[in-house]
């Protein structure tokens, strides 16, 4: 009823301010990001360039053991190492439990954290915090902290976690704020079901249904930036954080809570961020500078090493999902039943939501299923705690439910791609499993397609003999995400009219390199009818920057865009009020044309400058406009990635040749930026699929602690990746456009699987996707 | 320990720790451009030039460059610019963490190989990574820019054929 009443009014805007995207001007084209020449010319702009040279150098000793609780610390020789000004331990800090996920509040994460705890949950939980003048005094300091620990046995098999008699979370005082399904004393932070239709019923009267489990691991984000934050008391005593964030706002509340302080002591600046990708949409470094700088006043900094960013910080969660998929003899599916079991570790950010894109971002693909089932449990171990990743659950449960269509597929005997022609949702749909909501702007078909094409599927599939102990072969996969947290996260933006006329555009949403400042100016300058130049924007300072909920679940373009829409609008309307106040006419006889307004009676006019200047003497009015904008829908953008391998039969290496990809993100808003983000994603996406696993020992220590063990792919790694656009218009968006950040990794791990079974009969269910592993498969056959 | 080297053309003198490594004592300097992403030489952030060669700063003892000529992003912050503005022209830069030590490299590149195809751009330059970009992007840059060049080059030539 209400997303209806919205649609509506979207459209009444379209005919309004809002052009279509044949008659853009500053949208749509392929303009530079505004602070590229900073970066290129490697200016110092990065939070730790920005950082005093006296801040106190902040560590963190960490924990040993995946589970031990700590029976006494010695500190004293520690302290006496010249230049140590402080170490905290548990004893020192708040007894009050916080989330570090950076989330609209109520968060659904549960308050199950302390800055620092008694109890070390995974081997390198936090077990003191050292700070002093410089690094060698406080790794020095570090190595003479004598830490008792009394060794508890460790939950670290997330099979056996739920009810598991040991307990990640004994504690009285942990704490769920929502109704999400926790229960702490059975090691669960989330549980849920949901349905429609009948799905035992539509199972049992399907002549095939695939039932398999599949297996997705933790990933690491590993922007090239690490966690980083520098911290300081200001004039007033409060505590300035400047911090590599993707979420302002959400760090002044979890660092309130953390500290047990008042909100208003509190103040975070966001510099440029080197990359976050979901990262740093947990608060994973703020707190330990911040307790030293409120305990001992000083400046102090922490740049988290490579090796801490891949121990103790916000992985993908690692999920098992067990699909059943119910199709009748043609190839129609017929029902979807999808249980996922995920592993928060020894946290809970980002658990209880990561879990339900799973589902609800995998199912809807395939529109004509009579009846879905999705149930989840999301459970405690002693592994480091997970976070959000780009894709953010949508990325695993896609890789489940696009992995049995194809192993359908090879039961029907049918090409997978025709197979998803038939079934694919499409424009116009309800999508019972997303919510209920329509999809009103969905070009997956036309995607599909022109993927086709790009990879000349119809000559390809399913595989060719290269007759060199080679064999390539071809995959597919579709996916979806969203725009924005719907109903929930909200985006305002403020826009101030300064002396000769140029704009400030103030935004809270948070460029993390992905060019939002970027994108969210070119609307403006679209909408005002001026020139990028005219328009200045800056990074984000919560004490200025009008709220936004941050840089995450790809709503900046759709969310704070809408909002950016709405304040040129509010904008456009109190300009020409002051012109026609400053040209002594009414208001309903002007016009302004983005330089000048005018008074079409008598062709008098005054331009913007002048407009600016005379604001700033004697008025009694500001001449700016503040709009937010939140949306009940969260449309989603859609794409197909087609994926040609190459399988040395002998030993089972892959080489990734070809990778096509067409996206429905709507109306692109600067094509060279959304090709790079989803270029970006794809190779993210194969480093995924192919490479990328945490890897755990019996007792729980991660040896994936480096870029020597954690391999991200190289420009060697990647093949050839190729995009293209094949826009919808999505009547809620700005200018038509809706998401581009996440969606992009989701096709690689399914389409290079499909690529795999196709190209040598082998299929992998767990990731990464190995040589080994499919040198085994073959030898299995 | 006092060291003398030129950084970026210019006679210096640092005091610096027997084990300090140089690309902690480049950004002392105030070489802010140089970053660290890895630790472990893997990732090719910290690329700076020791006597025109491309070196990983974070693997090489402040102590050995005495004498030495090194040159970081900001001594080449022209020649930055310029392409970095055919990088900025894809969106390539993104995040931009990683582009000081990619451009250092790539500038090392077109130092080296005289029209290098696509395999040996690839090859000299896999030891930069970005997390970013998924490469293409930065790869376009690099064949635009390179093409932009052999243009100018032909018309000055031809310039100088007609002067």
């Amino acid at each position: 009823m209400m997303a209806a009443a919205m649609t509506e009014k979207m459209d009444k805007k379209q005919a309004g301010t809002v052009k279509n995207p044949g008659k853009l001007r500053v949208v749509n084209q392929p303009v530079s990001k505004v602070d590229a020449p900073a970066l290129v010319t490697g200016k110092a702009v990065y939070t730790n360039d920005l950082a005093p040279s006296d801040c106190l150098i902040v560590k963190v000793l960490r924990s040993p053991h995946a589970h031990a609780l700590i029976k006494d610390i010695n500190i004293t020789r520690a302290e006496a190492v010249p230049g140590i000004e402080c170490i905290l331990t548990y004893k020192d800090c708040p007894d009050k439990r916080f989330t570090m996920a950076g989330q609209t509040y109520p968060e659904p994460s549960p308050y199950d954290r302390l800055i620092l705890d008694q109890r070390v949950r995974f081997v390198g939980d936090a077990a003191a915090i050292v700070a002093g003048t410089s690094e060698e005094a406080v790794k020095k300091a570090m190595k003479l902290i004598k830490v008792k620990y009394e060794v508890l046995e460790p939950v670290l098999d997330f099979h056996t976690a739920k009810d598991n008699p040991i307990l990640v979370h004994p504690e009285e005082n942990w704490k769920s704020l929502c109704p999400v399904g926790a229960d702490n004393k059975r090691n669960l932070c989330a549980h849920e079901m949901s349905e429609s239709g009948n799905i035992e019923e539509v199972l049992a009267s399907c002549d095939y249904v695939i039932d398999r489990v599949y297996h997705t691991k933790a990933n690491q984000q590993a922007m090239m930036e690490t966690f980083r934050t520098y911290t300081y008391l200001d004039t007033y005593g409060r505590l300035n954080v400047v911090s590599s964030t993707q979420v302002p706002f959400h760090v002044r509340r979890i660092l309130a809570n953390a500290l047990d302080i008042p909100k208003h002591k509190v103040r975070v600046v966001k510099p440029r961020i080197g990359g976050g990708f979901g990262a740093k949409q947990t608060s994973v470094s703020e707190v330990y500078p911040s307790i030293v700088t409120w305990k001992t006043g000083k400046p102090a900094k922490i740049i988290y090493t490579r090796e801490e960013s891949l121990i103790a910080s916000s992985p993908r969660h690692e999920m098992e999902m067990h699909v059943r998929l119910g199709a009748d003899k043609e190839g129609n599916i017929r029902g979807i039943d999808l249980y996922t079991l995920s592993n928060t570790g020894a946290f809970g950010e980002h658990g209880p939501t990561t879990v339900g894109l799973s589902g609800h971002k995998s199912i809807p693909l395939y529109g004509k299923a009579e009846a879905f089932r999705f149930t989840y449990d999301v459970v405690y171990t002693n592994v480091m705690s997970a976070g959000a990743y780009r894709g953010y659950g949508a990325t695993q449960g896609i890789f489940a439910i696009e992995s049995a269509v194809n192993e359908l597929a090879q039961v029907l005997g049918m090409d997978p791609a025709v197979l998803r022609e038939k079934n694919m949702v499409r424009e116009g749909q309800v999508m019972p499993a997303y919510y209920g909501e329509t999809a009103r702007s969905c070009a997956l078909d036309r995607c599909l397609k022109r993927a086709k094409e790009m990879i000349g599927w119809d000559g390809k599939y399913p595989r060719r003999d290269m007759g060199n102990g080679k064999v390539r072969g071809v995959g597919v996969a579709m996916a979806m995400q969203g725009s924005g947290i719907s109903g929930v996260d909200t985006g305002s933006v403020a826009i101030k009219v300064n002396d000769d006329g140029f704009y400030s555009l103030m935004i809270g949403a948070t460029d993390m390199g992905t060019g939002c400042d970027t994108i969210l100016s070119q609307m403006a300058a679209e909408c005002l009818d001026c020139e990028l130049e005219d328009i200045i924007v800056s990074g984000v300072d919560t004490d200025t920057s009008p709220y936004d909920c941050g840089s995450y679940a790809s709503s900046t373009t759709y969310v704070t865009g809408m909002a950016v829409v709405k304040t040129c609008e509010t904008l456009r309307a109190k300009i020409c009020e002051r012109g026609a106040e400053y040209l002594g006419c009414s208001s309903d006889d002007v016009e302004f044309d983005g330089q000048k307004v005018t008074n079409l009676k008598t062709g008098d006019s005054i331009s913007r400058k002048e407009i600016g200047n005379r604001v700033m003497c004697s008025s009694n009015a500001p001449l700016s406009a503040n709009e937010a904008f939140s949306s009940p829908t969260s449309p989603p953008p859609f794409m197909a990635g087609i994926a040609e391998v190459e399988i040395d039969k002998e030993t089972g290496v892959i080489e990734l040749i070809d990778y096509a990809a067409v996206v429905d993100c709507g109306t692109v808003v600067n094509p060279n930026l959304a090709r790079i983000q989803t270029e970006g994603g794809i190779a993210q996406g194969i480093g995924m699929a192919l490479y990328e696993d945490v890897v755990y020992n019996a007792k729980g220590k991660n040896y994936s602690n480096s870029f020597m063990q954690y391999k991200i792919p190289s420009r060697l790694d990647v093949g050839n990746i190729r995009v293209e656009f094949e826009s919808s218009y999505e009547p809620t968006g700005p200018f038509g456009a809706k998401s581009i950040g996440e969606i992009v990794i989701n096709t690689p791990s399914p389409a290079i699987s499909n690529a795999i079974q196709n190209a040598v009969g082998v299929i992998i269910r767990e990731l990464p996707m190995t040589a080994e592993k499919v040198y085994r498969g073959m030898q299995g056959k | 320990m006092e060291i003398q080297f030129i950084l970026n053309q210019k006679q210096v003198t640092a005091e610096i720790g027997a084990d300090a490594v140089l690309l902690n004592v480049l950004r002392d300097l105030g070489c802010k451009s140089v970053k660290c992403g890895c630790e472990t030489t893997n990732c090719g952030l910290c690329t700076v030039w020791i006597d025109g060669k491309s070196r990983l700063s974070c693997s090489v003892l402040a102590a050995s460059i005495a004498g030495h000529e090194v040159t970081t992003l900001e001594g080449v912050a022209e020649e930055a610019e310029e392409f970095g503005s055919f990088l900025a022209g894809e969106g390539a830069e993104q995040c931009g963490f990683c582009s000081p030590g990619f451009i250092m490299n790539v500038l090392a590149m077109f130092r080296e190989l005289d029209s290098p195809g696509i395999d040996e751009i690839k090859e000299y330059l896999a030891g930069n990574l970005c997390r970013c970009t998924g490469y293409m992007g930065q790869l376009r840059a690099i064949q635009k820019y390179m093409q932009a060049k052999k243009t100018q080059k032909m018309a000055q030539r031809r310039g100088e054929a007609t002067a």
